[in-house]
């Protein structure tokens, strides 16, 4: 299933070369529309929920969803990346939130 | 060295291949695929030889592409203090059930594995340590590691070995001089240029195949590429060399694994890491019918296939016992998931589900060929080359010596660059052929320059192979089962595939690059029918099960399956190799 694409947050990475996310995606997939200047995903069925670009993307406006044919409505996985640690925020379909924090990488 | 970044997106309409700039690139050592082999291969080459121009070229983006894109949460070999290489190799060859496998390629790897970690650990891997400092082991061989940032960490330091990294450059083929492999060409999906790459050695390094088999979520929901191995790692690599005449070991040899159900998430993580029996519907132990064969620590392909076994006897739904848990364990296993796969997690609070109120279901994966894993690739020598001199391959790319997986593909990324960097010093490059690379180019921008015609789409071709596959050459959809009338129809319906490979047709670059890897699938596809057809027993139920043969066959088939592909009549030969036992002992024992 495909990142959904907050339209209001997306600035399309406008004046770089590349949008992070269309940089990120393993399958080049992200890709940034030339009439709204918005990203969006070429092929939903193609997608491996890997959240490269979620990861990838500096305004908060990715979200990876799993299919409803999979599972249910509505739960969402947040990752924030900070300076060599990741924090995760999980809310599951009856509201239920659990966050995970740990290093990513370590310093020498 | 750079790491040279692609474009956005953008029109490219060209009405002939005349329309095509070509960009041709000379360099000493050309790596195909900068995923964890490739990445290794970067390094090593320019430790030994900083003078060398190291040329990778990536279909993706280097610091997000291949298997390791989402991250890791082990490594599953790390050969502990008391234990040696040899032993290592012992357990690889009762994993895959006493062999065929390539002990002289296992050992070698072996012998460099634990340097190729600790790199990785120097590098800035986190790998979990107890209060005392020591590796915390998970089981027998594997460690946890929190890998989320693995790729980026491996693709650093390709970039900073000094490596030119061309991103977004799909290959397309091998150049070829009097049978030598002198670089390779490839797609830029971006900008649509054909790039040449002239290099005195090539290490193809693109992964293993996805994609070929129809994965059982690919049934009308938007999760067709919900599957264990990266999608996006289709298998052109073994095309490329395929079509030129390099050798192929060991296809029928597939990779199948007991996943978590609906999701592919890893199941290693809970069985061994938390000890989460396997159970079936009646809450059975699955494993105990299989003492014999070690039970919990059955080879991996009993594994695999228990769970599917219990399925067909009526006994499924089957799962992983988590529900012994603590909350503290329960978290700790879920950011182990997240390090490798995190939407497995959102998976679960989309089914609202807490592992240790509720056990985790697991179910059988559609089949790849993975020689990191399993036995498929390239026949390789000690150096690595495969058999079209100039030729090299490392990782998932190289064959007959399953069980590498993260850092058995470091280690042979580091043997393919001294391989190659040795062959190299004796090799000047021939002049271009300008013939044989306009061929190449009709062949490649074919489709885009039929984007006007009614014809079919890349995706269409892609899902009709899978189909067939499945149905027909073993698929998870048949409990991996095939036979000999199975497998024939399987390779006629391949053929009406090639003949159509006339009517792809791709709307724009991406598509192109679709429409490649549907042809390139296709190649791959042929010759794993072939392994299959070829191996008239059942060694491995599951990696690779003949409903008209059942039983193993040591007589006949304790050797290796081969393959090799007329380049200019496209007739697929096929032969064996003897197997040759280095290491002594019980082959079926660790």
């Amino acid at each position: 299933m495909p990142p959904k694409v907050d339209t209001h947050k997306c600035t399309g990475c406008a004046g770089r070369e590349e949008s992070f996310c269309e940089r990120a995606c393993p399958g080049d997939l992200m890709a940034v529309s030339s009439e709204n200047g918005k990203a969006y995903c070429r092929a939903a069925s193609e997608c491996w929920d890997c959240m490269s670009c979620v990861k990838a993307c500096p305004a908060g406006a990715l979200e990876t969803k799993i299919p409803y044919q999979l599972g249910y409505f509505k739960a969402t996985l947040r990752p924030i990346m900070g300076k060599n640690v990741i924090t995760w925020k999980c809310r599951d379909i009856y509201g239920n939130e659990a966050v995970y924090r740990y290093v990513n990488r370590i310093v020498r | 060295m750079a790491n040279i970044s692609a474009p956005r997106t953008r029109r490219f309409e060209p009405r002939s291949v005349e329309d095509v700039e070509v960009r041709v690139v000379e360099c000493d050592l050309l790596v195909v695929g900068g995923g964890n082999a490739g990445c290794f291969v970067a390094v090593e080459a320019a430790r030994l030889d900083p003078s060398l121009r190291v040329v990778v070229m990536e279909k993706a983006e280097i610091m997000r592409s291949g298997a390791c894109s989402a991250g890791m949460d082990a490594i599953n070999t790390y050969i502990p203090q008391g234990k040696t290489p040899e032993d290592l190799v012992r357990w690889s060859r009762a994993q895959v059930g006493g062999g065929p496998l390539r002990e002289d390629l296992a050992l070698s790897n072996a012998r460099e594995l634990n340097a190729c970690v600790e790199e990785l650990e120097s590098w800035g891997l986190p790998i979990l340590r107890d209060e005392q400092g020591k590796v915390r082991y998970r089981g027998q061989w594997d460690i946890s590691i929190h890998g989320e940032q693995l790729k980026p960490i491996m693709a650093e330091k390709a970039i900073e070995s000094g490596a030119d990294v061309y991103n977004r450059v799909a290959g397309t083929g091998l150049v070829m001089h009097e049978g030598r492999c002198v670089g390779a060409t490839g797609l830029g999906v971006r900008d649509g240029c054909f790039y040449v790459f002239r290099a005195r050695a090539t290490v193809m390094a693109t992964g293993g195949a996805g994609t070929l088999y129809k994965s059982y979520t690919a049934d009308s929901t938007d999760s067709g590429a919900q599957i264990w191995m990266c999608p996006y790692c289709v298998g052109t690599g073994y095309a490329m060399g395929f079509r030129q005449g390099a050798e192929l070991t060991s296809l029928e040899q597939r990779w199948v694994a007991t996943r978590t159900k609906d999701f592919c998430g890893p199941v290693d993580t809970i069985s061994v890491g938390y000890g989460a029996p396997i159970i079936n519907a009646r809450g059975e132990r699955v494993m105990s019918r299989y003492e014999a064969l070690g039970g919990d620590a059955a080879p991996r392909y009993i594994r695999a296939n228990a769970p599917m076994e219990e399925w067909l006897a009526g006994r499924g739904p089957c799962y992983c016992d988590t529900t012994h848990l603590s909350p503290e364990r329960t978290k700790a296993m879920l950011e182990d998931y997240l390090n490798e796969r995190p939407s497995f997690v959102l998976f679960l609070a989309s089914r609202g589900q807490s592992p240790d109120r509720e056990p985790i279901e697991i179910y059988g994966s559609d089949p790849y060929i993975l020689g990191g894993h399993t036995g498929g690739g390239f026949w390789v020598d000690m150096a690595r080359m495969t058999t079209i001199p100039g030729l090299f391959a490392a990782g998932e790319t190289a064959g007959g010596n399953p069980n590498k997986f993260v850092g058995g593909c470091c280690a042979e990324g580091k043997l393919a660059a001294r391989g190659a960097v040795a062959y190299l010093r004796g090799v000047s490059l021939p002049p271009l052929d300008r013939e044989a690379l306009r061929v190449e180019m009709e062949r490649v921008y074919a489709p885009l320059l039929r984007r006007g015609e009614e014809g079919v789409r890349p995706v269409e071709m892609k899902e009709r192979l899978q189909r067939l596959m499945d149905e027909y050459a073993g698929g998870v959809s048949q409990f991996y089962r095939t036979n000999e009338e199975r497998l024939d129809y399987a390779l006629r319906h391949i053929a009406m595939l090639r003949s159509q490979f006339q009517y792809l047709r791709a709307g724009d670059l991406h598509e192109l690059m679709q429409a490649l890897e549907s042809m390139d699938r296709v190649d791959v596809a042929e010759a794993v029918v072939h392994h299959l057809k070829a191996r008239k027993e059942t060694r491995w139920a599951g990696w690779q099960t003949r409903s008209d043969y059942p039983e193993r066959d040591d007589a006949r088939f304790d050797c290796f399956i081969e393959s090799r592909r007329d380049p200019r009549s496209g007739e697929i030969t096929i032969f064996t190799r003897p197997y040759e036992q280095l290491i002594p002992g019980d082959r079926h024992t660790a």
